[in-house]
């Protein structure tokens, strides 16, 4: 082989192995959230993006640490792909005072203004007008920079997905409008919400370009997200990207599933998008066995660490109740 | 007052005020922009911000589609990131319509952060009845907003303070919500120069007086003080307090007011129940129980609907005769 062959080899084989360590972090991190919410050491709402992470990792991919990240409550993935550490996410889920948050927000308030993580919101819909006001100061300021905005199906029947995705067309916004397309809204299946049941159509009313990707196939989300950030950073314009996936685990801790069959739950975790990813990687050459086992081990040892110092982590004294409320008095 | 120390004064009105304010942080900060319904080519509903469009340009003078929640979120992420926008709400009837951006957004990013983010945000809206405009356009909700930590109210109510309340609101780091009575918009007053940025921390004594505290806010500022003159006219002297910030409330001011006249009546444009002058009150009643020498009494809004007709509208609404009445009441109630 060339010298180049080699280096772009090498090059491949490295990214894979990052690919892998961040799907594979986000999947044992949350099989572990599981683990300590049954031990109560994590409360509230608790909920699993297992099966999604392709989503995650191919979208931030391309960004860079000028661009903004928004997303939802479903956001462990997307919170340690952008690069938050692993303890102080845990924490936060521990509700501790070394939590990316403070402790303040929990599982579905994950927030790091060092990564321009903008939450961590959790009412549906809810982030997207922020996402547009992300932007337009971006826009405002000529930075170059584009605001990547995470949405489940379920917001895009909430007015505020309509209010922005106007607002980004009409004042040309660079945002990228990614929904995460798993099926259902809670226990509501997407065809018993949505007239028009193709979640990219609605955006070509308002005169928005969009891609349909396989959300399970992260060599070919990351490859749509790469094709997209690069148009939206040079044209400033918005692009929706609509991933179609699928969550493995119930909606909450509290969700029974009752709403669908385990049949179809089986069929899609056929697909899951790790196994895949490695069996393709692995038929190609690209990973071997040995990297599989050296990612997994090493994410072992983060995972039982960022446990370890959620567990010795402060709690917040009672005294700091009213902080945060607005600016502290010099 | 600063009248006192002021070089000279002009005359002008409330609107034009408002709009000084407008062009004075325009021109000062280029952060600063201004989005809402119809603020640029239209010239605001109020006519706030008429002309602003041609001296800023429409990147800073934003007229934005029919999106309350759409912009007001926009306002959000846009404080968010560096800029300073101050957002028109046509009037507090449609920031229903915002209330999640409002309240789940602006009100929480920094406590959900841990205190990372901050939204330095200002909010401008017209509130109030008086206009015949019926049940949909003529809401006072102010208490709302008041209720909600992570907001700052407050509710310009004289010229000066049309003219001096925007920048403290926008050196604030937090969001603050400016609401202007559509009643005061023509109102004219004194601009004392140079004027100097309010403090949004303190009532205000509007009229000083010993027998009884008229505390009010915003649009019934006017009502206040024409009450108070109508008490004077039979010997009362009454004490006008103008609350100016309706979250945080500086009850020091008002305890300190109740303490000299030891008789007080709230007056809000809010329907009684659940009302700003409610916690003016209960505020009163639990710090300073014992400097009461008569109930406290509140004039509010009748619970209905603001009607259409004048007749009824004015008989829903606090009026200059139901305020004398009430502070009447309080001296002849007395020990
Ligand atoms: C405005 C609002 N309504 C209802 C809820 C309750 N709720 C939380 S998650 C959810 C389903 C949202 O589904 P989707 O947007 O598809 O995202 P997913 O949970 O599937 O990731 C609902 C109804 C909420 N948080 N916010």
């Amino acid at each position: 082989m060339s010298p180049a062959a080699t280096a772009a080899d090498a090059a491949a084989r490295a990214h894979a192995r990052q690919v892998l360590a961040h799907l594979v972090l986000v999947r044992r991190f949350e099989e572990r959230c599981a683990i300590e919410y049954q031990a109560t050491r994590i409360r509230g709402f608790l909920h699993l993006y297992i099966g999604e992470e392709a989503v995650a990792v191919g979208c931030l991919a391309p960004l860079e640490g000028r661009d903004n990240v928004i997303a939802t409550y479903r956001e462990h993935g997307h919170a340690l792909v952008r690069g938050l550490s692993p303890a102080s996410v845990m924490a936060e889920m521990f509700g501790k005072a070394s939590g990316c948050s403070g402790g303040r927000g929990g599982s579905m308030h994950l927030f790091s203004a060092q990564h321009r993580f903008y939450g961590g919101q959790a009412i549906v819909g809810g982030g997207l007008p922020v996402a547009v006001g992300l932007a337009l100061a971006d826009r405002m300021r000529d930075t170059g920079a584009v605001t990547m905005a995470f949405f489940g199906e379920g917001a895009v029947v909430e007015g505020e997905f309509h209010e922005a995705l106007n607002l980004a067309a009409l004042w040309e916004l660079p945002v990228v409008f990614v929904c995460e397309n798993n099926g259902y809204a809670m226990g509501t299946a997407l065809g018993r919400a949505h007239a028009q049941p193709d979640v990219w159509r609605r955006a070509a009313g308002y005169g928005v370009e969009t891609e349909v990707v396989d959300g399970m196939d992260v060599i070919a989300v990351e490859a749509a997200a790469r094709r997209i950030v690069e148009r939206v950073r040079a044209e400033r314009r918005p692009y929706l990207l609509e991933a179609r996936t699928y969550r493995f685990r119930a909606h909450s801790m509290f969700d029974p599933e009752l709403y669908r069959d385990k049949a179809e739950v089986a069929a899609w975790r056929e697909r899951c998008p790790i196994a895949t990813y490695v069996a393709r990687m692995t038929a190609a050459g690209t990973l071997t066995a040995d990297d599989v086992a050296a990612i997994e081990a090493a994410v072992a040892a983060r995972v039982d660490e960022a446990v370890a110092f959620a567990e010795a982590a402060p709690w917040e004294p009672v005294a700091a109740l009213t902080r945060h409320v607005t600016a502290e008095a010099p | 007052m600063s009248a006192a120390s002021a070089t000279s004064a002009t005359t002008t009105t409330y609107r034009e005020a408002a709009r000084q304010a407008l062009r004075a942080a325009l021109a000062a900060d280029p952060r600063v922009f201004l989005m809402g319904e119809d603020v640029g080519a239209y010239g605001g509903t109020y006519a706030v911000s008429r002309g602003l469009l041609d001296e800023f340009g429409p990147a800073r003078v934003r007229d934005t589609p029919l999106s309350e929640s759409g912009f007001v979120g926009a306002g959000v992420g846009a404080a968010m990131n560096g800029m300073r926008p101050i957002v028109e709400i046509m009037t507090v009837n449609f920031a229903l319509l915002a209330l999640d951006q409002l309240v789940n957004g602006a009100a929480l990013m920094r406590h959900m952060s841990g205190g990372q983010f901050h939204v330095p945000l200002v909010v401008r809206m017209a509130t109030g009845a008086g206009r015949q405009l019926a049940a949909q356009h003529s809401h006072s909700l102010e208490g709302w907003f008041a209720h909600v930590p992570g907001l700052r109210v407050a509710a310009p109510a004289t010229v000066e303070d049309a003219r001096w309340m925007l920048a403290t609101a926008l050196a604030d780091p937090d969001p603050v919500i400016l609401f202007e009575h559509v009643g005061l918009y023509g109102l004219e007053g004194e601009l004392p120069e140079p004027g100097a940025p309010v403090d949004l921390t303190r009532a205000a004594v509007r009229r000083p007086g010993t027998d009884v505290s008229l505390v009010t806010y915003g649009g019934s500022l006017p009502k206040a003080l024409r009450a108070a003159a109508h008490l004077a006219e039979t010997g009362v002297d009454a004490e006008v307090v103008d609350l100016r910030v309706l979250r945080p409330l500086d009850l020091d001011t008002v305890v300190a007011s109740v303490t000299r006249t030891h008789r007080l009546v709230v007056i809000d444009e809010m329907w009684r129940t659940g009302s700003l002058a409610g916690e003016v009150a209960a505020a009163v009643a639990e710090r300073a129980f014992y400097q009461l020498d008569a109930p406290i009494a509140r004039v509010c809004s009748v619970e209905v609907p603001i009607p259409y007709p004048k007749h009824l509208e004015d008989a829903a609404l606090p009026t200059v005769d139901a305020i004398v009445a009430a502070a009447r009441a309080t001296l002849e109630g007395g020990p």
